[in-house]
């Protein structure tokens, strides 16, 4: 991991504070002390939540264990390989991406807002939120550092060829790259292009191909897969 | 605002760092957990929405907002919407206490409640035939120069640009006034490319796009 935006924590001592009813204001930066420990401190707001009733502890321990084991890029991954191996579903995923993925049980038939942008030789999508770090978490999980950070937040949009050199992906000048800034409630899945030589594989064996990071369009699926699992 | 969050096209931020981690953990540590999962949790409340969330990590000032990591930006905003919201009381937070007259409540999400809470963001139907598109499929647009000091998804680098109208994603909630209580003001949102040289000049391949999701109210005819 990136030690340097990490090993700050320690020496987070600072809050914002804000002036409640205050809206239209610009908020002054006044800071306040608080314990320098964000663990400890995170800990005693989740003890003073379950005390006042606001939050179920049990309920915390099946969300934690939901990201941390049930949704993921996983989820995501099949419905590529889905795509790959059934054209009709293709169809149905570029033209409405939330029934589509509906249909795979991971979201709710109420609808979520998604768009499926489909990656070729000629066009390629990357999808970026320079505003915060939007994500379709309900397929691709949380997203990863790289993807919260802000030299990825700032170049995506400016610089995509750039940026898809650091995740070795070189385009030819004759490629469009689409950058998708994720500004609204809309949220982006790439379908990645199928590598040749993968005719005879299962779905099962080509959603094992598909990583998190080609579903958001800054590399592309090897095959055979490469050891790196980025 | 014109806040340090909205980052598209800046420099100096440095390289990504992509092979940083290879087996990257969904949190890297147990706090960042926690604080992920409460927000869920205290979310199901619904004393605010989307946008005032967004708002107020926006209000970080920009230097701690810089240093921060993401889920230690999310803890400070919960706290302060907590107390905002009057569920929590500043001095509750100091002590880590219930004030002694504070009613025990019940939780909002129980555990039956987390798979629904997993498959949906509970975003409300963009399907509303009432509500009228100002623009069509296939027009040239312009994006606003507005510089709001509230909350706005409308991000600098496209204001003042001329864009085309790809896609009509329906009809949401219009965040600029959603965020501060001024109401939902449903309008439509659509997929607006903009040609990479028309937001960066001639350092930009003729080729490449930009697909910004913008508001109804963000747009004015060219």
């Amino acid at each position: 991991m990136d030690a340097s935006r990490r090993g700050f924590l320690g020496a987070m001592g600072a809050a914002m504070q804000v002036k409640a009813n205050a809206d239209d204001e610009q908020p002054d930066h006044q800071h306040q002390l608080v314990p320098s420990d964000i663990s400890l401190r995170v800990k005693s707001l989740e003890s003073l939540l379950v005390e006042k009733g606001l939050v179920d502890p049990a309920a915390l321990d099946a969300l934690v264990d939901t990201y941390e084991h049930k949704v993921g890029p996983r989820n995501g991954a099949k419905i590529v390989a889905r795509a790959w191996t059934n054209s009709a579903y293709k169809k149905r995923l570029l033209a409405d991406a939330a029934a589509a993925i509906a249909e795979v049980g991971f979201l709710s038939t109420q609808g979520e807002h998604m768009l499926a942008v489909e990656n070729t030789p000629q066009v390629h999508n990357v999808v970026v939120c320079t505003l915060c770090s939007c994500y379709p978490w309900p397929i691709l999980g949380l997203p990863p550092v790289w993807y919260k950070s802000s030299a990825y937040r700032a170049r995506a949009v400016i610089d995509p060829r750039g940026v898809l050199k650091e995740f070795g992906l070189d385009l030819p000048e004759d490629v469009q790259v689409q950058v998708w800034d994720s500004t609204a409630e809309l949220r982006y899945l790439v379908l990645p292009e199928r590598p040749a030589g993968t005719e005879n594989l299962s779905e099962e064996a080509l959603a094992a191909l598909v990583t998190r990071n080609s579903m958001i369009g800054v590399e592309k699926v090897k095959f055979p897969a490469v050891e790196s699992p980025r | 605002m014109n806040g340090i969050h909205d980052m598209g096209g800046m420099h100096g931020m440095g390289p990504i760092h992509a092979e940083a981690e290879k087996d990257e953990p969904v949190f890297h540590h147990p706090w960042e957990a926690r604080v992920y999962v409460m927000t869920r949790a205290i979310g199901a409340w619904q004393k605010w929405n989307i946008d005032t969330g967004r708002y107020y990590i926006e209000r970080i000032a920009p230097a701690d907002y810089l240093r921060m990591s993401y889920y230690e930006k999310w803890f400070t905003r919960n706290v302060e919407l907590l107390v905002k919201t009057g569920m929590v009381r500043r001095g509750e937070i100091e002590t880590g206490k219930p004030a002694p007259d504070s009613a025990k409540l019940t939780p909002a999400l129980r555990p039956e409640g987390v798979p629904a809470v997993a498959l949906n963001r509970h975003i409300a139907s963009s399907i509303e035939p009432s509500v009228h598109p100002r623009f069509q499929v296939g027009q040239t647009v312009r994006a606003r120069n507005i510089n709001p000091v509230g909350h706005t998804r409308l991000p600098r680098y496209a204001r003042g640009k001329t864009g085309k109208i790809d896609l009509d994603h329906g009809v949401y909630n219009f965040p600029d006034t959603n965020s501060d209580g001024r109401g939902a003001k449903r309008q439509h949102v659509y997929s607006v490319r903009f040609a990479a040289r028309e937001l960066w000049g001639d350092q930009a391949s003729t080729r490449d796009s930009v697909h910004i999701d913008l508001w109804d109210d963000y747009l004015e005819h060219v």
